[in-house]
């Protein structure tokens, strides 16, 4: 079980990123955080990630409270993060250094065929495509065998259809081990088709505003209504979330349910 | 039909000749103007135009240098050279690696020793020549001494601009899987600072070398800069040439070492200058 417990940041530099924000995410579940610009997500993954601390709160794992990076939290960036002077198999196998060499090359092999790229086992990172790339940085962060998986926005420099093609390979791949995936994102469409719960945050100060449970059944319809019914209240919920007329409402919506009852 | 075959034929064969033609003719190319220039003034000397006496033909240097060899007299000049080159460059890339190293991942020895360094940078370096001989004595200390404070600086801002430059991105991705600090200097810092670093090192070597002459013409008895002070004094000047050839490809050839031993460490880079000539 991951705790966020009232977890706030301000940076030196006096500026309010986060605040209070409170959440408890079962082993396994997919979470979706999204909201605009400035309303503290990226700031919040990496107070999970214990690449930063929270000035307020805390996150704990397993009762194990999150300070610096975990070896049972792994993340995905935006850009791949690949080591240039690495082949992607050596890439993939990064964070492998512990095991014995044939250990980790067979962990690897079997990572780069989950991710269709054996064929590019010995090419160096620049010539990979971007889509080609951001699976490597999937491997990689996925062969240590994570609990929890944090990814910020990692799709949003790909095409559509690479972006719709990786979104579909990171839901057959959290289904070997099925890690609890916290993922940042701008994007409507992929926070409800990967997500269980989505959390919209409002911004300045960034803070929770509303959980949007989606229980739709996996593989999820794109084109769907009931997909457009929750892809249209995750819009408002956002809409709602800029206009500074309108309360925080840190209550877990009842929206799904009511769609199923 | 038939007239088909010479026309493929005629599009094959151009497409094969060029790469061949540009694998020979890209040295050669750069070759070019100093040999036009050696055959021309060769000419001009042979026609009679010029007496050469102080600009000797290429013919009479290339004598000069072949009666050195044969009296063993060059080898004992350039190996002279060469160690102190070596010694002097040897020293000074220890030296402004473990500075530049500590300058550039601790922030407080940065604060502390930078202004130091870069204050005693900017004294030209030829103004340490009398401290060095008083200090040092005449002989190959004070040399390898003064060819290794020439290395020293560009070796220190290399490896300290090299550490401060390495992406903050990268180095998460070490943090991220928990590396401990010396992990994170060999399997981070180091291959993320090396591309700089052998440009440094090709800087440093460059600076080695125009050192070594001014080392040796301080005052020495052997070495290819006492050759050059000899030729002056007894008015030889296919000597001096001699002996400013024989830097020119030592220098190149040292650089060129630097280039090849480097190379195989360097293949991942992905930069305009790895176009392959594209």
């Amino acid at each position: 079980m991951l705790a966020l417990k009232e977890v706030g940041k301000t940076y030196p530099n006096g500026v309010h990123a986060l605040e209070r924000f409170s959440a408890e995410i079962s082993p396994g579940e997919i979470i979706a955080i999204i909201g605009g610009s400035g309303c503290g997500k990226s700031t919040l993954l990496r107070a999970i990630a214990g690449l930063d601390r929270a000035s307020t709160g805390s996150v704990t794992l397993d009762n194990a409270v999150i300070t610096s990076p975990h070896a049972k939290i792994g993340i995905i960036f935006q850009e791949p993060r690949l080591l240039p002077w690495l082949s992607v198999a050596d890439n993939i196998g990064f964070g492998l250094a512990d095991l014995a060499a044939d250990a980790r090359a067979e962990r690897v092999a079997s990572a780069l065929a989950r991710v269709g790229l054996t064929d590019k086992a010995a090419a160096w990172p620049r010539e990979l495509s971007g889509g080609q790339a951001q699976r490597v940085a999937i491997a990689r962060a996925l062969v240590p065998q994570p609990e929890v998986l944090l990814l910020d926005e990692p799709f949003s420099a790909l095409d559509a259809f690479t972006r719709r093609d990786l979104q579909d390979h990171l839901l057959d791949l959290w289904a070997d081990t099925r890690p609890t995936l916290i993922l940042v994102t701008h994007d409507v469409d992929e926070a409800v088709v990967l997500a269980d719960r989505v959390l919209v945050m409002r911004p300045r100060p960034g803070r929770l505003f509303e959980q949007i449970t989606i229980n739709l059944a996996r593989p999820r319809d794109r084109k769907s209504e009931l997909f457009d019914t929750f892809k249209r209240r995750v819009l408002t919920a956002l809409d709602r979330s800029l206009d500074r007329s309108v309360r925080d409402v840190t209550d877990k919506s009842s929206a799904g349910e009511a769609m199923w009852w | 039909m038939t007239v088909d075959l010479p026309a493929l034929e005629q599009t094959a064969a151009p497409r094969a000749a060029p790469a061949r033609w540009s694998r020979l003719a890209r040295p050669a190319l750069g070759l070019l103007v100093p040999v036009m220039c050696a055959l021309g003034w060769e000419l001009v000397v042979y026609l009679g135009y010029s007496n050469g006496r102080l600009v000797p033909p290429p013919s009479k240097v290339f004598q000069t240098i072949v009666e050195l060899a044969r009296s063993g007299e060059l080898s004992r000049h350039i190996l002279a050279t060469l160690w102190r080159v070596g010694a002097g460059f040897a020293l000074g890339v220890v030296a402004g690696t473990v500075m530049g190293a500590i300058s550039g991942y601790w922030d407080f020895a940065k604060r502390l020793l930078d202004p130091t360094v870069q204050a005693l940078r900017a004294i030209p370096s030829l103004a340490w020549v009398p401290l060095f001989v008083l200090w040092l004595g005449i002989f190959e200390t004070s040399k390898v001494a003064l060819i290794a404070v020439g290395v020293f600086f560009p070796i220190y801002l290399g490896v300290m601009g090299a550490i401060l430059s390495v992406d903050r991105k990268i180095v998460e991705v070490g943090r991220v899987f928990r590396l401990s600090g010396p992990a994170m200097i060999r399997r981070i810092l180091l291959p993320a600072v090396l591309p700089a670093y052998v440009v440094a090192l090709r800087v440093g070597l460059g600076l080695g070398w125009m050192f070594v002459v001014a080392a040796e013409l301080i005052g020495a008895s052997e070495g290819l800069g006492y050759l050059l002070l000899d030729g002056q004094q007894l008015g030889k000047p296919a000597q001096i040439l001699a002996a400013i050839v024989i830097f020119a490809i030592l220098g190149k050839l040292t650089d060129w070492l630097i280039e090849v031993a480097a190379a195989p460490l360097l293949r991942w880079q992905d930069a305009f200058g790895a176009r392959g000539g594209q």
